[in-house]
């Protein structure tokens, strides 16, 4: 009984922490899993415009912590699938408006209702992020295969060490192939050279996350992307399961034909 | 001493002592730790105590009552976590700490030692990560990398078994003598004494590497096996 509380994480903002708490979200979701994500940013909320349920936001994480209203108020359904809930940030408070004492009672309530609490953080290393590893069992770091976003990412590590929340697993989110194979950007493998955590799983570049995150629809319901394959992956292995890292490199001429097709 | 239940429970933290309340009376669970404190004088004395009381709630005139008790009887009450806000608030009125980890990124900053001799040097088994800071006023060993943003300040030499890629200072304190080496500091910068040097651009393998200051300046020596 009882879910397990995940967090992603990155230091650096714009890596895309909020579509990957999407997509995780949404794969989980689709494989009979209740999941509920929380929205960590409060006062720049983000995560229920890439689910696609802005306009359905009545009350927010803000609301239940202060008492307006009742957990399962703030839980908003997902449209898609039945089983998947957001509890969105507020937009008109800030950072402060939580404690991580807030953080972990909301959680542990939460973790009665659903199988899998899913916390975006927000970005930076200070109140915000603190309140949301606050409750984590688990800590996901999420960079970009870039020098600063990667320096960042070791800096919440050691933070996350320092506080005994445990070493942290790791996603490197948009990998590009092709530069990769060109040395113009840094390989899995330059990432883990230095932040020496496990991988949990390597996320391509591709247009249609974009397009996805700016429509509301997170690329792990779209069985032809390639990202969203990754992500489903990461779901499975999530799970306990073991599943193969995709190959990149054979997929390199593939996904080059499937970027020009758009 | 014999209750079938423990009304406290009391463990040893990395630093100090966490003692956790039952859920029975705040009046019996107080009895207990004192009794406790009592019993065990030489283990609690000086110790830094913190007290996690669940859902308990307490107000400005308990929290202090119960942190004079504590500190006559040599124990330094410094944290109570509680489920309950009210507690909370009265913990921070009290300027007592609410959580018990808290981010320590210069955990490795201990008391300068007196007089840093040639024995004198602090171990760290473990790669430093970005934004982590050790200063010591020895010799620092360092077992694991030196990460980009991460900095070892040295009154002494330093010594890294790994890679150096943030900021390395050996002599700090103006010791000219003061030696950096380590076995591959091509994306360190390099301070030793007074002056400071940026290593070239590694082309190939990775070499072991002393560096030291001559005339002022910072010169590098490669490790040669013969």
């Amino acid at each position: 009984m009882g879910a397990q509380v995940i967090t992603i994480a990155s230091g650096k903002g714009g890596v895309g922490k909020t579509t990957a708490v999407a997509n995780l979200a949404v794969a989980l979701a689709a494989d009979g899993a209740r999941v509920a994500c929380i929205d960590g940013d409060i006062g720049l909320r983000n995560l229920d415009v890439v689910m696609g349920l802005e306009n359905r936001i009545v009350y927010d994480v803000v609301d239940v912590i202060e008492g307006r209203c009742r957990l399962r108020q703030a839980m908003i359904r997902d449209k898609r699938l039945p089983e998947l809930y957001l509890i969105p940030a507020a937009q008109t408070r800030d950072k402060s408006a939580v404690t991580p004492s807030d953080m972990i009672r909301l959680c542990n309530e939460l973790r009665a209702e659903v199988d899998w609490v899913i916390i975006d953080s927000p970005a930076g290393i200070e109140r915000g992020f603190k309140n949301s590893i606050a409750a984590a069992d688990r800590v996901i770091i999420l960079t970009n295969p870039e020098v600063s976003a990667v320096r960042d990412a070791d800096r919440v590590i050691g933070i996350l060490e320092a506080e005994e929340k445990g070493t942290p697993t790791l996603i490197i989110n948009r990998l590009n192939p092709v530069m990769v194979k060109q040395h113009d950007m840094l390989s899995a493998d330059d990432v883990l050279d230095l932040l020496a955590i496990k991988l949990i799983g390597i996320v391509p570049e591709d247009e249609g996350v974009i397009v996805g995150s700016n429509r509301g629809n997170p690329v792990a319901l779209d069985p032809k992307s390639r990202a969203g394959q990754a992500f489903r992956n990461i779901a499975k292995r999530l799970k306990g399961e073991t599943v193969p890292f995709m190959d990149l490199e054979a997929g390199t001429s593939l996904w080059s034909r499937l970027m020009g097709r758009k | 001493m014999t209750d079938p239940k423990p009304l406290i429970e009391i463990k040893g933290l990395r630093d100090g002592l966490l003692a956790t309340m039952s859920d029975a009376s705040w009046d019996e669970s107080r009895a207990a730790l004192m009794e406790q404190i009592a019993a065990r004088g030489s283990f609690f004395q000086g110790a830094r105590l913190a007290l996690d009381v669940g859902g308990m709630v307490f107000h400005v005139n308990e929290l202090s009552e119960l942190r004079d008790m504590l500190s006559e009887r040599g124990v330094n009450l410094w944290a109570v976590v509680s489920e309950s806000p009210t507690t909370e608030k009265t913990s921070q009125l009290l300027g007592l700490a609410t959580r018990i980890s808290k981010p320590r990124p210069q955990e490795m900053t201990r008391p300068l030692a007196e007089d840093a001799g040639e024995g004198k040097a602090m171990w760290i088994g473990r790669t430093l990560r970005s934004g982590t800071r050790v200063e010591f006023a020895g010799n620092v060993i360092v077992v694991g990398d030196v990460n980009p943003g991460a900095e070892v300040v040295a009154e002494g030499n330093v010594i890294v078994w790994g890679r150096v890629r943030g900021l390395v200072h050996a002599g700090a304190g103006g010791d000219a003598s003061a030696f950096v080496c380590g076995l591959d500091l091509s994306a360190a910068q390099i301070r030793v004494g007074g002056a400071a040097a940026v290593p070239s651009e590694r082309s190939g393998e990775a070499r072991p590497v002393k560096y030291f200051l001559e005339d002022g300046i910072i010169q590098s020596e490669l490790w040669q096996s013969n």
